[in-house]
Parts: structure tokens; C-alpha cells; sequence
């Protein structure tokens, strides 16, 4: 009975399946404990960010973990989407009052913007083999942060209007605001993000991210990934599978840009620094190379991690990296790795017995790892 | 084993740190606690918020909580611990008056980076926070800024000198001068006091606070009669090397270079100056404060250094001179700057205005902050401080105070 309904799901799209599910029950605990006003207000701050970290985990995870390149530079890709996402959101406010219409075009607009600027660097350097990839992304992520920070962007009757280095350079007529101030970054965004918006967004990068790995194409990107030679021998065009991954991921990372930056009243270029590149990364890690579920813990847990670390005071930054490397011996640590097997095995047995005892036949999905 | 070992040590160390940051913590509040134990005599029972939800001012003392947000690590630390420390000893001291007015003071790290600034924030809320301190830098206190906005509560920044902290925004304050104000009065300065007609800037044009004094100064040097002959920019405070920019002040033959930054990467332009024998004036702006302080600096570098602070650590009138001693008890001996002068000035207006306004405990943080808004921007209030005497508000944030320029002679700072 049992075998027979693992045989007709696949265990990919079981995978899959188990995954969507995770981020609604998430989101259905969140929103049942919000309304009995239940969520302290330090954690209810940080939904937006965790469901704008979870995207961009999940989209580096496409790149790093599925398609076998280092990124470096993925916090560029979400610099490119909050500031574009701002700004659209900005210059549609008088068109548009409907607040989640204009937040979905910024979205659009912040994902097309950064998945182009993708497709740029992609290009070329895709074609390279070896570590250029990572160079050239880590050096994409600074210029990126440098040229925003002398980006003056302003918008009057006539239309945006775009200058850099100085503010003075930036003339606007009298009914213009700035947008966009150099180093003091965005100012006056008004607040769009909403914690739905950023659970709508999660579950449509896993089924974008989830079904491209589930395709024709993933397999030829699993493929080239394992075997660079054995896949260009049977004729799969290298850069093409690899471009592919690479501008989803991108254009995925620009929507969580826009997310993270409609969240802010002020959002300055300099947040999307090396550092929060290597934070991504570090999701993705911790969670496992090419593991969704995975990243969208780590991303969701490491994110509530320091500040729940707050009451440490000054030693909450060693304390967060010793949870880090607790986490990483803990999950490759052959005695823990059976120690927990042994759990699940048990707490899956008494679910077993209960099931059979009521004579119920076992739902998909509820039991698994 | 030998992993399952590390694992343990590990566990272990979370598990001593775990007691360690309880015991910090404790000690914080212990401070506190101190404070309002010495003066509840009169009052015994009615301190916790809970026990006076009704009480109104009748049953005596008063419990404000003042929570700061600044950063405490990563590279803006020296600022968020000057705000901290500053703000503390204006706490012991008022805690130490027969006042009615006590206040509880928290502080939280936003690491000067806007998501965690609203972290910080957030953590507050649930501390039951009554007024917000902060933040100590212009990015994150933007932030913040539309948040307390929208929640209502009573804002006052110690240094977060952009005007767009304030714009638009009626429950936020400055206590410090604004970017725009800076440059236009150093423009001034330079004018009247003839000092000279040539100008060279060097500005960080990648920080918000550079950028927004030398535009203003840019802006009204011409009016002034002033030639600026020579910008030149960099990106970076931790940038090393100055020689390209202090040669292009030299070639354009300025008389006076104006620096508005910090002092690091002043300290560094003023060594490289010197090494190729370029002795213009040099005018800074409060950034420039604590270039004396600073580990490994030759003194003889800062000699004539003209620079506007608002705060003079070698004054010797008494308030001075017991903030110093005070602040130095709490910092383990580092030196205060302007900014903690900034912060024991904040907690001093907030007290003033609560005094003023009458806050008691009964009221909500919308109560207090509607409260506060009044008494900052009634015409008969001002409050005396470290960084200027008499100072006032618009209904706009900004403050209204004496601007101070001093000259470095032998190694402290001089009014001119």
C-alpha cells in the first residue's frame, strides 16, 4: 500500500509538494498567532525580511547549489531590484493608489532590471571555466554599491530624472521629490511590503526555482554541473543551461530586493555590501548546496538568530558564530546524524501505530523527514 | 569523538557566554535600580508602571523609559558607545536628584545598518518604551524615523544630523546641527573672518553626512565671495592614501582647505600634507572632533586646525569637568567627544520637556509624544546643555543653538 503511493508521487515533486506546504503552515502559525496578538513586536518586524532573505537563499541556492558556480556578488542582483522597485513604486504612486498593484510592478520591474543585469554579466562570463564566475560577481556586488551610492534620482511633472555624483547635478521642478539621494540612499519610501506579499513571493520563487530544477533544462543544468565533459559530449550547450540558472536566480534576488526595500522608510546602497552577500551565502551553506527546504530554514532561523541573541548583550556576535559551528558539526557529526535518525525513526513509528490503530490509511506529506 | 568533543566545548562556551551576557545585563540594570532605590523613600510601592496605570501625577515619582538605539559594534562603534556612555551619566544623574521624574534607560545595538536599527526598535516596543533615544547615525535613524512616525513616539537624535531624518516628521528632533547648517555656517565663518578666498574641499561623497555638508558649503561659498578651487573625494574612511587629493588642493594653489569628514581619514590627510610641505589652513567640521584622542596621532599635526564643535572637552566650568570624570568612570577611561556631550544633552532636553509637560505615568507613549512635541516646540522652552546653552526648537526638529569654532593650539582646543 505504502510503496505503491511513494511510486506514484516522485520523490522530487514529493519534495516539492512538502515544501510549499512548510512555508503555508509557516505562514498560516504566523498569521492564527498574530491575530490573538500573540507575536512580540521584535519578531513581527522581521517577517518581511526573513520571507525577503528565504527568496534570496533560495534563488543564491539555484546558482551555488544546483548549477555548481560561486556567486558573490548576489546582494548587487537585490541592490539593482530595491532601488528600480523604488522607484517605480515611487513614480506609480499618482497612476496607481492601489497599494499591493504597485508593489507587484515594482516587483516586476526591480526582478526584469536585475535578471538583465544578470543576463550582462552572465554572458561572458559564463563562458569561462573555473572560479571567474566568482571574481567577476564579487567585483559586480562593489561596483553595484559604489555607482548607487553617487546615484541622485528625482522625479517631477516631466517625468524621473537621473544624475551622479553631486545633488546639485539633480534639477527637479518645484512639485519634484527626490527618490534616490547618493549616500543617504532612498528616502521617503512609502511602506508597501507586507508580511502576505513576502509569503506570496516565497511561494512563487519555490515554484519557479522548484519546477526549473524539476525540468528538461534542470536536469541538463544538474548534469553540467556533475559532469562538465559527459554533458557537452552528449551535446548540451554549456552556457546556455548555466545563463538559464544564473538569470532566474538574479531576477529572483531583485524581486526580494524590492520586498526588503518597500519594508523601509529609508534604505541606504551601502546594506547591500560584500557582507550580505556572504550572509546569503551562508544560508545557503548552513542550509545545504542544492537543498531548498534547507535554505529556507537557515535563512528563516539565522535571520530570528541575533535577535533573539539580544539579551547577550555584547557577546551576542560570538555566541551567534558559536551556533553556527554547533550547527555545522552537529549536522555532520556521524554520532548526532544517528542520534537523530534514531528520533525520527521513533517519532515516525509512533505516528505509524496511531494511524494504524485508527485504522486510518497514512495522508502523504504529513510523516516525512 | 573527537568531534562529538568540540561539539560539547561548543555547547559549552554558548552556555558560559549565556551567563556572562545575563550578568552585563544585570549589572545595567543594577545601575538602574540603584538610581531609583535612592530616592524611594517618600514613595515605596508605587515605582512599576503597573502600580500607578491610574495614578497620575499624585502618587509622587515618575517613570520615564528612555530607550537609544545606536551602534554598538562594527565600524560606527566608537559613535554608538559615546552616545551611550553620554547618555548615561545624564541618567545617573538625574536618577541621583530629588526629581520626580526617574528614568529607566536601555540601549540597543542597530550595528548602523537600517534592518536591525528597526530591530532594535522593535525590541524597545516590547521593553514598553516611552520615548526614543537615536539613533546615533543618519541611515538607520531614517529608518527608525518612519516608524515612530507612524506609531507614535517621541524621537530625539543626538547626532543623526541629516535633514531628512526630520523632514516631514513632527515627533522628531535633533539635538545636533543639521548637515545643510554646517556648511553654510562654515562658509560664513571662513568669510568674515577673512581667512582666506581660495578654498580646496576633500569629501567621503560614499557618506551621507560629508556629502551633505559639502554641498550646502558648495553652495554658499559663492555668495560668501568664496573660490573653491579644488574638490576632490574619496570613498572610504579607512582609505590610506590622500596624496592625489592634497595635491590637487596644492596645485589649484588653495589658501585653506576645508575637511568635511571624520577624523580618521583627516588625521591621515594632514600627515600626508606635511610630508610634501603643504601648509594651507586646515577647517574641519564636528567630525573633526576627537582627531586628539586619537591612538597614535602626532599632536603637532592638529597644531592650528580650526574646526566647529559644539562640545569643548578642555572647558573647565564645572558641568564640563564632571561629565568628563563621570564619563570616564563608565568608558574605562576613553575620552568623550561630541557625540556623548550630544547624548548627556538629549537625555537632559527630554527631562526637561517632561518636567515641562507634566508626563505621568498613566499616560500611552502617543500621550507622551504628543506631550513632548508641545513642550520642544513651545516658544518659552530651552534647555541648557554641554553643546550650547539656551538651545531651541522649530516645529521642523531642528535646533536652534550658538555655533562654536574652535583653533587646536598646543594640543587643546581653543575658541576663537
Amino acid at each position: 500500500m505504502k510503496t505503491e503511493k511513494k511510486r506514484r508521487l516522485r520523490r522530487n515533486t514529493r519534495r516539492s509538494l512538502i515544501n510549499y506546504a512548510i512555508v503555508i503552515a509557516a505562514y498560516a502559525i504566523v498569521q492564527a498567532l498574530n491575530a490573538g496578538g500573540n507575536i512580540k513586536s521584535s519578531l513581527q518586524g522581521q517577517l518581511v525580511p526573513i520571507c525577503a532573505y528565504i527568496v534570496m537563499a533560495v534563488s543564491l541556492n539555484l546558482v551555488v547549489g544546483v548549477s555548481g558556480e560561486l556567486s558573490l556578488g548576489h546582494a548587487g542582483f537585490m541592490s539593482i531590484g530595491a532601488f528600480t522597485g523604488i522607484v517605480a513604486a515611487t513614480a506609480l504612486q499618482a497612476a496607481i493608489p492601489a497599494g499591493w498593484v504597485r508593489l507587484m510592478l515594482a516587483m516586476v520591474a526591480g526582478a526584469l532590471f536585475a535578471g538583465l543585469f544578470g543576463l550582462l554579466v552572465g554572458v561572458p562570463v559564463l563562458r569561462l571555466r573555473g572560479d571567474y564566475l566568482a571574481i567577476v560577481t564579487l567585483a559586480f556586488g562593489e561596483i553595484v554599491k559604489n555607482i548607487m551610492n553617487i546615484l541622485y534620482v528625482g522625479i517631477d511633472e516631466k517625468g524621473v530624472h537621473i544624475a551622479a555624483l553631486e545633488g546639485s547635478r539633480l534639477v527637479l521642478s518645484e512639485g519634484g521629490v527626490p527618490i534616490i539621494k547618493g549616500p543617504m540612499g532612498a528616502v521617503g519610501i512609502a511602506k508597501l511590503s507586507t508580511f502576505t506579499a513576502g509569503f506570496l513571493l516565497v511561494l512563487v520563487t519555490l515554484f519557479v526555482v522548484q519546477n526549473l530544477v524539476d525540468s528538461r533544462a534542470g536536469r541538463a543544468i544538474l548534469a553540467l554541473r556533475d559532469n562538465r565533459i559527459a554533458a557537452e559530449s552528449v551535446g548540451l550547450s554549456v552556457t546556455k543551461y548555466k545563463l538559464m540558472a544564473f538569470v532566474t536566480s538574479a531576477a529572483l534576488a531583485g524581486a526580494a530586493g524590492v520586498l526588503y526595500g518597500l519594508n523601509y522608510t529609508g534604505l541606504a546602497a551601502k546594506k547591500f555590501d560584500f557582507n550580505t552577500s556572504i550572509l546569503v551565502l551562508v544560508f545557503v551553506v548552513l542550509g545545504g548546496m542544492g537543498n531548498i527546504r534547507g535554505s529556507i530554514i537557515a535563512a528563516a532561523l539565522l535571520t530570528i538568530l541575533p535577535e533573539a541573541l539580544r539579551e547577550f548583550a555584547d557577546f551576542r556576535m560570538l555566541a551567534y558564530a558559536i551556533v553556527l559551528i554547533i550547527v555545522m558539526l552537529a549536522t555532520n557529526n556521524p554520532t548526532m546524524q544517528q542520534f537523530f535518525a534514531a528520533v525520527m525513526e521513533k517519532v515516525r513509528g509512533t505516528f505509524r501505530e496511531l494511524f494504524q490503530k485508527s485504522g486510518e490509511t497514512v495522508k502523504g506529506g504529513g510523516d516525512h523527514e | 569523538m573527537k568531534k562529538f568533543l568540540a561539539l560539547l566545548m561548543a555547547a559549552a562556551m554558548v552556555l558560559a557566554m549565556a551567563a556572562c551576557g545575563n550578568n552585563a545585563n544585570n549589572g545595567g540594570s543594577n545601575a538602574n535600580n540603584g538610581g531609583s532605590n535612592a530616592n524611594s523613600g517618600g514613595n515605596t510601592g508605587g515605582q512599576s508602571d503597573a502600580g500607578n496605570t491610574n495614578g497620575g501625577d499624585s502618587t509622587g515619582a515618575v517613570t520615564l523609559k528612555i530607550g537609544g538605539i545606536g551602534p554598538l559594534t562594527g565600524d560606527a562603534a566608537i559613535y554608538g558607545n559615546a552616545t551611550y556612555w553620554g547618555a548615561q551619566v545624564a541618567v545617573d544623574e538625574i536618577n541621583a536628584m530629588q526629581s520626580d521624574i526617574k528614568i529607566e534607560y536601555k540601549f540597543e545595538d542597530d550595528e548602523h545598518d537600517g534592518e536591525k536599527a528597526i530591530n532594535a526598535y522593535r525590541s524597545l516596543q516590547d521593553w514598553d518604551v516611552d520615548v526614543i533615544y537615536g539613533c546615533t547615525t543618519s541611515a538607520p535613524c531614517l529608518a527608525v524615523a518612519g516608524e515612530t512616525f507612524a506609531d507614535r513616539y517621541f524621537q530625539l537624535t543626538p547626532s543623526a544630523s541629516s535633514t531628512d531624518v526630520t523632514a516631514g516628521r513632527d515627533n522628531v528632533f535633533q539635538i545636533c546641527f543639521t548637515d545643510p547648517n554646517q556648511g553654510v555656517t562654515a562658509a560664513k565663518y571662513i568669510a568674515e573672518n577673512k581667512m582666506a578666498t581660495k578654498i580646496a574641499v576633500i569629501y567621503n561623497n560614499a557618506d551621507a553626512y560629508s556629502t551633505g555638508i559639502y554641498e550646502a558649503f558648495a553652495a554658499e561659498a559663492p555668495n560668501q565671495g568664496l573660490e573653491v578651487v579644488s574638490v576632490s573625494t574619496f570613498a572610504d574612511d579607512k582609505n590610506p592614501d590622500f596624496s592625489v587629493q592634497v595635491r590637487d588642493a596644492q596645485s589649484a594653489g588653495a589658501e585653506l582647505v576645508f575637511l568635511p569628514i571624520y577624523y580618521t581619514p583627516a588625521s591621515n590627510i594632514l600627515k600626508q600634507a606635511k610630508d610634501i610641505g603643504y601648509a594651507p589652513k586646515f577647517f574641519g567640521a564636528d567630525g573633526m572632533d576627537g582627531i586628539l584622542t586619537m591612538e597614535g596621532f602626532d599632536l603637532s599635526l592638529a597644531e592650528g586646525l580650526m574646526l566647529m564643535t559644539p562640545f569643548n572637552a578642555y572647558a573647565t566650568d564645572e558641568r564640563t569637568v564632571t561629565f568628563i570624570d563621570s564619563y570616564k568612570k563608565l568608558s574605562n577611561g576613553v575620552e568623550p567627544n561630541q557625540f556623548a556631550a550630544d547624548g548627556y544633552d538629549c537625555v537632559y532636553a527630554i527631562y526637561e520637556a517632561a518636567k515641562k509637560a507634566g508626563i505621568n505615568d498613566g499616560m500611552s507613549h502617543e500621550d507622551i509624544c504628543t506631550a513632548l512635541i508641545s513642550a520642544f516646540t513651545d516658544s518659552g522652552f530651552s534647555v541648557d546643555g554641554l553643546t550650547g546653552s539656551g538651545m531651541t526648537w522649530n516645529t521642523s526638529g531642528e535646533v536652534s543653538k550658538e555655533p562654536v569654532a574652535v583653533v587646536i593650539e598646543n594640543g587643546i582646543y581653543v575658541n576663537m
